[in-house]
């Protein structure tokens, strides 16, 4: 556990990519099995533990110190697991400290009443950074700052690897890895990837705006709408149904709709979405299903969900990923042909001349449901990864609007001492009197001076305190740009702004000339 | 000593300008430059310049005519720890604080009633100044830097041994350690003398006045230079302490791929580790921890307790609990910087 936990520690204050491989790298080459495979499952978030959780680590701490300092520290370091960490006290007497292989193959023995006692017999044997590493591992949330891919990364490069190769036999592997690492290091042959129902790396795409689309051939390229959901690939395979995330997180188990739909042997690319009847729902409707465990049978009604295919990379035990994409997509659509299916429908590809047609039909595109359009070159083959040039992003430009900032709370994590999360409103009248509604929260879209900026602006005009909470006076400015607005019961001025953030800081504005709520009520669509 | 009928708070209170003493008619660690001033220690949030009259430590006094230009047109009183003075109708003697060379604690005596004023304080050992001297007293004022549970500081030792042992690891780097120029700066190389750390300590220009002026007082701190007398190649491998500003300044562009260390005693929370740039975080304070600072309410077994700057909170609560009269007591001017 201390090896693993000086890794953690090292990671979280390590910034550069190749530093952190490095310090992987050689951790993974000196932990015995099965400490390592334990650490690479804890990397990719493939741990969880639940018998320990906040609520649990809250409780120990509440013990400790009573419930009053407990707050107050907490509300101080910004995480709980590294709150606990530094108010316990190291007890000599308590033993030596546990292996990380011990830690893991204990709690999965464990029944949830026995948990928090072999908890405390390990907190009092380990050091801070160990007792943080061990809370972090048992609230599997990490953040050193090593993403799945990282790790895997790390764990292909100790064998000579691509990290691609690690990738495709991932989903066919289980903690603690052992046949990855005897392939890996003892030259043991690949597991198999015919697991069934393995996750391919997928192909992103990278932003781009008008002014640089100037320089491409429009000739070259095909255009989609951008959907706004969630990108997700299907995976069928070896009798084998998968729906995974984007980052390769296995989501099946919250869309059982989907996976029951499933039907053929294929992998696909696609958008997934929630659909009434034609229409597709606001992404607050998928939000809803989306990081469940389980979902219900009314939420399975209410909220159904489906996805729009717009790529094909595999299909009946044939991989297309060395094809071009007209010829996979022209794959794809014989193979759509073929049968209709439920849950399923095909992305359409939109027709245009030049920059300046596609340009007049994203303006001309008012739908809640698109954020904008895919260019994909004719000729790309399908490469994990964000390669630059054959796949491109053009997001329809935010709406904005004049906002005045009405609280700041604290930030967590790194942010732990400034006033980050920001809370504006604009204008209506009630009763004859003007007064601010809170229309939103942004917590990002500033940069690192703007953000010392406003941490001390807030510091500077406080009227009020709410715990981490600071009311300011009603006389700032922000520009919020946004990517859409729908109405919603939920907030006291009865609209909610989709992904909101902070364009700038209007200094020059008088709060009074802010926007209204019927300012932004003109924007629904 | 405690008289029932007497307010302490009738005769030591907070003003704008800072903590008064009426019956002595002097400010303990003004804000702002008054008639007279008691200075607990040199730090520029307790020591300012422009006062008429200033009644320290004779360190303190030399650490304000090193850092103030102005020190001439102010009357200096020296009192050295231990000794006692009569101001006004107040009895007046310092008692050492622990906190950096020439720290004191103000221990003022009025009609039987007496009121500790510890200023900074901490209570682990300091091999550049006497420890802190618990003095029974009625009112005791403690400073609450580091007053959550949250912050206890692990042993000097390991954290200089923390920087030893990533100096043997990048033998090729330089180990840039960023300490506060008054008391961390000199404690950091004494540490690292005593951790038999014997090559040359390269300074930053900022740091040197304060160094020579505790060698003045006596305290050896080996082998240390200013970095512009030598050739860059010279810092392969070497320690240089710097102001924590310089860190991000241009002057650190100089040194080929500096690891960033910085001694605080914020370095043992995380997210203040990173909003800080290190990379070697090492928790090296001169303040009290938060054993410490209970365990002090303890000794001077004051039955009322103000709290001045920090974490007030905690510490009113936590004093409150074992049964202490305590409250928090918000002075003008106070920062958390080089803590």
């Amino acid at each position: 556990m201390q090896a693993f936990a000086q890794l953690l520690d090292s990671l979280s204050f390590e910034a550069a990519r190749n530093a952190k491989l490095r310090l992987i790298e050689t951790y993974l080459r000196a932990a015995p099995d099965p400490d390592r495979g334990w650490a690479l499952a804890a990397l990719t978030g493939g741990l969880d533990f639940p018998a320990a959780k906040p609520a649990l680590l809250r409780g120990f701490g509440q013990d400790k110190i009573g419930e009053e300092l407990f707050a107050l520290s907490y509300d101080y370091v910004g995480d709980l697991a590294e709150t606990l960490a530094l108010i316990w006290e190291t007890d000599p007497a308590a033993g030596p400290p546990p292996s990380l292989g011990e830690v893991v193959e204990t709690l999965q023995r464990a029944t949830k009443t026995q948990t928090p006692a072999i908890l405390k017999r390990w907190l009092d044997a380990l050091d801070s950074t160990g007792r943080w590493a061990l809370l972090k591992l048992l609230t599997g949330a990490l953040r050193v700052g090593v993403s799945a891919r990282l790790a895997k990364q790390a764990a292909a490069n100790i064998g000579s690897q691509p990290v691609d190769a690690v990738e495709e036999i991932w989903h066919g592997l289980s903690p603690p890895y052992r046949p990855l690492f005897d392939w890996l290091l003892q030259g043991a042959p690949r597991p198999s990837s015919n697991a069934g129902g393995a996750f391919l790396p997928p192909m992103l795409a990278n932003p781009i705006d008008r002014t640089e689309l100037d320089a491409l051939d429009p000739a070259h390229f095909r255009a989609e709408w951008k959907w706004d959901g969630i990108r997700v690939q299907v995976a069928a395979s070896g009798g084998v149904k998968r729906l995974y995330s984007r980052a390769g997180e296995d989501v099946s188990n919250a869309f059982p709709d989907i996976v029951e739909a499933i039907d053929f042997d294929g992998v696909f690319d696609g958008e997934l979405l929630v659909r009434r009847e034609e229409a597709v729902a606001p992404f607050n409707d998928l939000q809803q299903r989306l990081n469940r465990k389980s979902v219900t049978a009314k939420m399975l009604k209410e909220h159904p969900a489906h996805v729009r295919l717009y790529d094909v990379l595999q299909l009946e035990g044939e991989d297309l990923r060395g094809l071009p994409f007209d010829q996979r997509r022209a794959r794809l659509e014989a193979w759509m042909a073929l049968a209709p299916r439920a849950r399923f429908d095909l992305s359409p590809l939109v027709a245009f001349q030049d920059w300046a047609h596609l340009a007049e039909l994203r303006e001309a595109m008012k739908s809640d449901g698109i954020e904008g359009l895919m260019l994909k070159r004719a000729d790309s083959l399908y490469l994990a990864g964000r390669p630059k040039g054959p796949w491109f992003k053009w997001k329809r430009d935010p709406m904005l609007a004049d906002c005045v900032l009405m609280y700041a709370q604290r930030g967590h994590g790194k942010r732990s001492s400034f006033y980050s999360d920001f809370t504006f409103g604009c204008w209506r009248e009630v009763e004859g009197k003007r007064e601010l509604a809170p229309v939103g929260k942004a917590y990002f879209g500033f940069t690192d001076e703007e953000l010392r900026w406003l941490d001390k602006w807030v510091r500077d005009h406080t009227t009020n305190r709410f715990g981490p909470v600071r009311e300011v006076t009603q006389e700032l400015v922000l520009e919020v740009a946004f990517d859409g607005i729908a109405r919603s019961s939920r907030h006291k001025s009865g609209v909610a702004l989709r992904f909101p953030r902070i364009s700038r800081i209007r200094t020059d504005k008088p709060a009074a000339e802010a926007d209204t709520v019927d300012n932004l009520l003109r924007l629904l669509p | 000593m405690a008289t029932d009928t007497l307010n302490p708070r009738s005769w030591l209170y907070p003003t704008p300008r800072g903590l008064y003493c009426e019956p002595g008619d002097f400010y303990v660690d003004p804000a702002v430059a008054v008639a007279r001033a008691l200075i607990t220690h040199g730090h520029g949030d307790h020591a300012r310049p422009g006062h008429r009259a200033a009644l320290a430590t004779p360190e303190t006094l030399a650490i304000m005519r090193a850092r103030f230009e102005d020190m001439p047109n102010t009357a200096q009183q020296p009192l050295a720890y231990g000794e006692s003075i009569r101001l006004g109708e107040v009895d007046v003697r310092l008692a050492p604080a622990g906190h950096i060379l020439g720290s004191a604690q103000a221990v003022l005596a009025f009609k039987g009633q007496r009121i500790v004023v510890s200023g900074d304080f901490k209570r682990r050992p300091d091999p550049t100044c006497p420890p802190f001297e618990p003095v029974p007293c009625d009112v005791f004022i403690t400073e609450a830097t580091f007053a959550l549970p949250v912050f206890h500081h692990p042993s000097d030792a390991g954290e200089i041994g923390k920087l030893l042992r990533s100096v043997t690891t990048f033998p090729e780097r330089t180990h840039l350690v960023g300490v506060y120029a008054l008391g961390k700066c000199q404690r950091v190389i004494k540490l690292l003398r005593a951790a038999g750390y014997d090559k040359r300590i390269w300074l930053h220009g900022a740091l040197v006045p304060l160094c020579k002026l505790y060698q003045d007082h006596g305290i050896d701190l080996g082998d240390v230079a200013p970095v512009s007398d030598a050739l860059l190649e010279t810092f392969k491998g070497a320690i240089v302490l710097c102001p924590p500003s310089a860190m991000a300044d241009r002057w650190s562009r100089r040194f080929a791929d500096p690891v960033a260390a910085l001694c605080s005693g914020w370095m043992g929370v995380r997210a203040r580790a990173r909003q800080r740039g290190a990379e070697l975080p090492l928790v090296i304070s001169d303040h009290a921890d938060w054993p410490e600072l209970t365990q002090t309410l303890k000794d001077v077994g004051a039955p009322k307790v103000w709290v001045t700057h920090g974490r007030e909170e905690a510490l009113v609560h936590y004093a409150r609990s074992i049964g202490i009269d305590a409250e928090a007591l918000h002075l003008a001017g106070r920062e958390e910087e080089g803590a």
